[in-house]
């Protein structure tokens, strides 16, 4: 199919400027870590070494978590909702005053389409402190009794799939609720966290609020581990959320874990065809399909399958891939060597399994990590790419007869994050919905967020939200004689 | 001549019907003097197995009955617990070793708080739930939803107010319940089955087993079709680490014992949001 040629349109990398190096943030100042262990990141579609950053051993650790301690008992917990509220007001501002400089960044150090990054990720981020910067002073309507506390330094550990917005979903209802942070970036995506770091000292945000430490697994273990810290806020791996569940049994430590999932996206025979079509597409090629709750089950109607994936093929065969700092990119670099691996891998297993593989004839850049939209049909739910998240662009086809056998379909995995509904009949709408065992359900639409919008799974998706009211709530502790169950 | 007594050989509680141990097990239980009051199944393995079965289904009948018709059901129990309160009152007088006046006390607190519940049923999702404005053309609203099959170990020392108090929040959202009794006063426990079974709660709603805790909890925290676990009656703290660790393997939703927690007090919401999930629904707005 003849694609319109498109001029690159490539946006500039002069408004941002990557220093050689970065410390780690602790105190309110960027300090060298104890042992001078460092590590690079890189550009994921040009495998370009962008910077040096710190890996932090036991002993920052213990000093970042020390400093949010102490700003905790001296600054923040004294200070009151109205002040800790303008705080975050103040910061909303600067990242919306630096969106362009920040999607860069992120586009540079995850490999995202700029696109995302401006339309969506930095928007989100600055939307989330302008959200939460309003609720601080008014914690007692949370509905945790008219005093809730915070639980004092939350340790919160991000992934790498949207580095800038899962610290905000973190750092924004931490700061609002009162507790101070020790916030650990994925180890592929450091760099907009330190830009976060210095917006922290543009806005003369207290010293040690918000200490960030770059570094891999061993660091985020280091974190969990620390004794003193009260809470702990994960997003990522179901595999990492159930060492941290292990790590917090016996100790006053509360835990919320955002983890995998394995979404159904079900198409029924009266769905608006063109518009499930560009939902199957934001659903799973997304961010390269490095998100959670990616529909990466599109559960089709039988009798339209053959519709569907023709029309699917057609419109993936239109998607650009290429050059993340294009605008006119759709799908951009797989973040890392080692994710990138895992996806050949578990796509080679769908080829094994017996499922047919199909893959949109793209050109893939000669560096980089690349990975073109892929679609398996004749996928069986017992085939590991029906069960196991890939975290990247590959979408597995099943196809059901009935509402009930779609339902059973979609509940059938230990995950629960997030599921798809695409038919015109609302009742129908609503009964799925009901039925559904996920955290979010998207009817006629697919992959949309809010900061007011509760994020989070049932099952082994996690325990906890994020965004909205009940969000919130996971950072504080209920004005009761008992505590709120995590 | 003096008519003898009917002594009664307690069993457990599940999917509605009173079994007996598969292991053909049982263990003597004594009042608060000591004396011998009777012997009690002790549950194994295997009935915890069959408890969890009986619950996932009994999940899936209460959970979809109207919150209206929860709140009509758990006020049934109380009415039902009423009518045995002489009972009830004999035997938490007998295994806590108290006058008949405060145990009258507890068991009429203890009807009161199914009572409480009862009115929370359809009044939750108003209260917990949420109509979000996203910045956009959305829909978008957050309704609490049971999480599953929850796994109760009831408090040691308060056999029936203590036992309602942690079992009537996890029924009045709709969750299902597998509870370990007390493991030294469960007669409370089995009386309050056979109140429940005749009470409209649904087959497999509730379970309740006795025996050893320290047997019987980790194969409890430790299932992966029990969706959250409830710790109350865990106060050796070795024995809560370990049940937390076998609960992290499917993220089982964990609630811990608390030192603190006054179980006379009114309860608050928390028991109800601990085994709450928020679910959040997003529809497009046009024409």
């Amino acid at each position: 199919m003849a694609l319109f040629e498109y001029s690159p349109a490539p946006e500039s990398r002069s408004v941002v400027d990557i220093a050689e190096s970065y410390g780690l943030f602790i105190g309110g100042e960027f300090v060298e870590p104890t042992d001078g262990r460092r590590f690079t990141t890189i550009s994921p579609s040009s495998e370009e070494v962008l910077s040096e950053v710190a890996e932090a051993g036991q002993l920052d650790i213990d000093a970042a978590v020390q400093a949010a301690r102490s700003a905790y008992s001296r600054t923040w917990s004294r200070m009151s909702g109205r002040e800790r509220g303008k705080y975050l007001f103040r910061i909303a501002r600067i990242i919306a005053e630096r969106s362009r400089e920040l999607a860069v960044l992120e586009t540079l150090d995850n490999g995202k389409p700029i696109r995302e990054t401006r339309d969506v990720d930095i928007p989100l981020v600055a939307a989330h402190f302008f959200y939460h910067a309003g609720w601080a002073d008014k914690l007692g309507y949370v509905g945790l009794g008219p005093n809730p506390r915070p639980h004092g330094v939350a340790a919160q550990i991000i992934p790498w799939n949207f580095p800038l917005l899962m610290l905000a979903w973190k750092v924004a209802p931490a700061l609002a609720a009162g507790n101070t942070v020790v916030l650990k970036p994925a180890e592929t995506t450091p760099l907009t966290a330190l830009a976060f770091a210095e917006i922290c000292q543009q806005a003369d945000l207290p010293a040690g609020v918000v200490n960030i430490v770059t570094g891999g697994g061993e660091t985020g273990r280091l974190l969990v581990e620390s004794s003193d810290v009260d809470k702990i806020a994960f997003t990522g791996s179901t595999e990492v959320g159930r060492l941290i569940a292990r790590s917090v049994a016996g100790r006053p430590t509360r835990a919320t874990l955002e983890l995998g999932g394995k979404a159904a996206n079900i198409i029924f025979d009266d769905a608006p065809i063109d518009q499930a079509i560009e939902g199957i597409v934001r659903g799973v090629f997304f961010n390269q399909g490095h998100v959670c709750c990616a529909g990466t089950r599109l559960l089709v109607q039988e009798s339209i399958e053959a519709e569907v994936v023709d029309a699917l093929k057609r419109r993936l065969a239109t998607l650009r891939l290429g050059d993340p700092m294009d605008k006119n990119t759709d799908i951009g670099a797989i973040n890392s060597a080692v994710q990138l691996a895992r996806i050949r891998e578990m796509s080679d297993v769908g080829e094994a399994e017996g499922a047919t593989r199909w893959s949109a004839a793209c050109t893939l850049p000669d560096r980089g990590f690349w990975f073109p939209p892929t679609v398996f049909t004749d996928v069986a739910q017992t085939h590991r790419i029906a069960r196991e998240e890939i975290f990247g662009p590959v979408l597995s086809v099943l196809t059901f007869r009935t509402p009930e056998e779609a339902l059973a379909k979609a509940n059938n995995t230990p995950y629960g994050l997030s599921a798809g509904v695409w038919t015109e009949k609302g009742s129908r709408i609503l009964w799925m919905a009901q039925h559904l065992r996920a955290g979010v359900v998207w009817a006629n639409t697919f992959n949309h967020f809010d900061p007011s919008s509760p994020f989070g799974g049932y099952k082994e998706s996690g325990y906890g939200r994020e965004g909205g009211r009940h969000g919130l709530a996971a950072y504080l502790v209920a004005d009761e004689t008992t505590e709120v169950a995590r | 001549m003096p008519r003898e007594q009917i002594r009664k050989t307690y069993k457990l509680y599940v999917g509605g019907s009173f079994p007996r141990s598969e292991s053909g097990r049982s263990y003597p239980v004594t009042d608060a003097s000591g004396r011998f009051v009777a012997n009690a199944a002790q549950a194994s393995r295997k009935d915890v197995r069959d408890a969890v079965v009986a619950a996932r289904a009994g999940f899936t009948r209460w959970s979809s009955a109207t919150a209206y018709n929860r709140g009509q059901v758990l006020y049934r129990v109380a009415e039902v617990m009423e009518g045995r309160r002489d009972q009830f009152v004999a035997e938490v007088a007998s295994g806590e070793g108290l006058a008949r006046r405060q145990a009258g006390a507890l068991v009429d607190e203890s009807i009161d708080r199914w009572v409480w519940y009862a009115g929370w049923t359809d009044k939750l999702a108003q209260v917990h739930g949420a109509a979000n404005p996203v910045a956009g053309p959305f829909f978008n609203f957050s309704v609490p939803e049971p999480t599953g099959v929850v796994g109760v170990v009831a408090p040691t020392r308060s056999s029936l107010l203590g036992l309602v108090s942690v079992l009537a929040p996890v029924l009045a959202t709709g969750c299902s319940a597998v509870v370990l009794a007390s493991e030294t006063l469960p007669v409370p426990a089995i009386t309050l089955s056979e109140v429940l079974a005749t009470s409209d709660v649904p087959a497999g709603a509730a379970n309740v087993l006795t025996g050893s805790t320290a047997e019987l909890a980790p194969w409890l925290a430790s299932h992966a079709d029990v969706n959250a676990i409830d710790l109350t009656g865990v106060e050796d703290p070795a024995l809560a680490t370990e049940l937390e660790r076998a609960a992290a393997e499917t993220l089982t939703r964990v609630r811990r014992h608390d030192p603190g927690e006054d179980l006379a007090a009114e309860p608050g919401l928390s028991r109800l949001l601990g085994v709450l999930e928020v679910k959040t629904v997003w529809h497009p707005v046009g024409t």
